[in-house]
């Protein structure tokens, strides 16, 4: 073990720090998906639709400024550019025009209502950027790379993966806990998440607060995809294997987690991207084996507060 | 629930229907030789719908069915062989993952289905000197009742084969649903304690309900294996599985008549929305799922019973 040990750090700490990055972004959708829930109470199965094309808008205006010759640090207004764009345009008019209209349905209504919503944005988005990969890494390139010490080893990392994905993650962390404890919004927020009627009674619009979450959560899908767009090419598909990624982060956190869907998000990326780097083959499986195990041994999830059954 | 006489003789119509319009279209035989294939899969959701439980993983069976079929062909290629082996090896999947999956319900119910259905997808995918990858494997019509048909009737033995198969699980889930069985199933969805106090193991129930489903799944995905003579590790992708469950709401969820009306509905507008509109089909079914859950929430059955004036059109699942 030991002269293993000594044979792979390199490999160890390309994983540790590929699985940090990978994590911020799977926290910024994942997290999305679970205050939507939390406060909705709808599985949205389109939120991985919003990844992709948040990511595509990105790239697109990234591309589209750097076309016109203007300074590189305006890549990085426009990735925030597009996901408030995508989130602030897609977001109410999904929760106004559809969902509005099937709360306190059934369940398996709600999930196939977004899940014909998904398929619509997944054509729309073939419509838009075509079925040939999209790419525009000049938000990556333009920080350089940055030399991390690993035992005597140094591995070459780029600053973008390093520094930007796990710092806007932390800081959307932060800043949501902050929002939702200490803020008036926030609280009304909360108070209409635990009790609707209470809190309608106290004069809380709850249909306001319900479209407010919904278009923050999509912009918060969106920013990951925008912020994902540098470091992987876009292809159509990518909205679907997101989703079910962030449903097995949500799953493994306990629905309605923040902070337990940061712990699982970087669970889940350290464990994939370990995959990735000792057995490749099994990449895909890991985050939801995660999600098995961690199930079978707490059924409502790490962070899950089991509710009681109503006779 | 609409007369027994009724449902029986808008079936023999029906059954009627997909020969005479397979005689009148050719190419049709195909179509609807698949819709009967995941209208047999979709039964199987109707069962755990009935119990309030929704699944984002079932084409996983589905899948296992059309598998076993690739894999089998060659040493024993004989139709009548195949059907029963996919069904057993469904079967026991089903059991293995259902005495797990059943200690859930609700949105880890689907998610856990989802996840298994991605593990197995990806070993699809992955384990390439097994399963060919994406490539998929190409399946060699088997013989049928020991004959070896040319294609012309191989196509058109599938198809009575596929209705066959669909008015006789059609019957079964019927009757299972009436049987104590299939009522604890409701009792889940309603009240599961209430069960459980009358002594009912509502884990019992589930799963014999699952297994059976995963059953159904395999013999559909047989089916669709022998049809199409060619498997991917697309068939257990979860979006299939979305699939299966926009059959079963399409169709309608009250009746065992649902999942094959919902089913050849589902092909029929796939076809021409993607013979019309080669980019958008998706979209398409995407908003005709729209449309039936905002407006027609019985589905399709819904709307014919209600027409007929017997059933309770919109009656929920």
């Amino acid at each position: 073990m030991a002269e293993w040990l000594g044979q792979n750090t390199l490999l160890l700490g390309l994983a540790l720090l590929d699985g940090l990055a990978y994590a911020a972004l799977v926290f910024m959708v994942a997290v999305g998906l679970n205050l939507v829930f939390g406060v909705l109470r709808i599985i949205n199965i389109a939120h991985g639709s919003l990844f992709a094309i948040g990511g595509y808008a990105a790239a697109s205006l990234g591309l589209f400024l750097a076309a016109h010759g203007l300074p590189g640090w305006i890549q990085y207004v426009a990735l925030v550019l597009a996901a408030a764009l995508v989130g602030g345009i897609l977001g109410p008019v999904i929760e106004r025009l559809v969902l509005r209209r099937i709360y306190g349905h059934e369940q398996v209504l709600q999930l196939l209502v977004t899940f014909a919503l998904f398929m619509i944005l997944e054509d729309v988005q073939k419509l838009v950027w075509g079925v040939q990969p999209v790419t525009n890494d000049a938000p990556l390139r333009l920080l350089g790379t940055v030399d991390v010490p690993f035992g005597e080893d140094v591995i070459p990392f780029t600053a973008y993966q390093l520094f930007v994905l796990p710092g806007v993650a932390l800081a959307t962390l932060g800043g949501l806990a902050w929002f939702l404890r200490r803020t008036l919004t926030g609280r009304i927020i909360v108070a209409v998440t635990t009790d609707r009627e209470a809190a309608t009674a106290m004069g809380i619009d709850a249909r306001r607060v319900f479209l407010l979450t919904f278009t923050f959560g999509a912009g918060l899908a969106a920013l990951g995809g925008a912020l994902a767009s540098p470091t992987t090419t876009l292809v159509p598909g990518i909205g679907a294997s997101t989703i079910v990624l962030s449903f097995a982060v949500v799953a493994t956190a306990g629905l309605g987690q923040i902070e337990g869907a940061a712990i699982s998000s970087l669970l889940i990326g350290i464990g994939r991207s370990a995959a990735v780097y000792l057995a490749p083959e099994f990449e895909v499986v890991v985050p939801y084996l995660i999600m098995v195990a961690v199930l079978l041994v707490r059924p409502q999830g790490l962070f899950g507060v089991v509710e009681t059954r109503r006779v | 629930m609409m007369r027994r006489g009724a449902e029986a003789s808008i079936a023999l119509l029906g059954a009627a229907g997909v020969l005479a319009a397979a005689w009148a279209a050719p190419w049709l035989k195909f179509v609807l030789t698949i819709a009967l294939a995941k209208g047999i899969a979709v039964l199987g959701i109707l069962l755990l719908l009935r119990a309030g439980q929704v699944t984002f993983g079932h084409a996983v069976y589905l899948a296992a069915g059309a598998y076993t079929v690739a894999f089998l062909a060659p040493s024993a290629g004989e139709a009548f062989l195949l059907l029963p082996v996919a069904a057993l090896v469904s079967g026991l999947l089903g059991l293995v993952v259902g005495l797990f999956v059943v200690r859930y319900r609700d949105i880890f119910f689907g998610m856990l289905n989802l996840a298994i259905s991605m593990v197995f997808y990806s070993l699809l995918e992955k384990l390439y000197s097994l399963t060919r990858g994406t490539d998929g494997i190409r399946v060699e019509p088997p013989r049928i009742a020991g004959f070896s048909l040319a294609l012309e009737d191989y196509v058109w033995a599938m198809l009575i084969l596929a209705l066959v198969l669909a008015v006789g699980f059609g019957v079964l889930v019927r009757a299972y649903l009436a049987s104590p069985m299939g009522q604890a199933l409701a009792g889940i969805k309603t009240r599961e304690t209430r069960l459980e106090f009358m002594g009912v193991s509502a884990r019992r129930v589930l799963l014999a309900a699952y297994v059976l489903s995963a059953l159904m799944g395999g013999v559909g995905g047989a089916i669709v294996g022998m049809t199409t003579r060619h498997v991917t590790p697309l068939l257990a992708y979860w979006t299939s599985s979305g699939e299966l469950v926009f059959i079963a709401i399409l169709g309608g969820a009250g009746a065992a008549l649902g999942p094959f009306l919902g089913a050849v509905g589902y092909e029929l507008v796939r076809v021409y929305a993607a013979a019309s509109f080669a980019e958008a089909w998706q979209a398409i079914l995407g908003a005709v799922l729209l449309l039936v859950i905002l407006f027609a929430p019985g589905g399709l059955w819904g709307m014919i019973s209600g027409l007929l004036g017997r059933g309770r059109p919109g009656r929920p699942a």
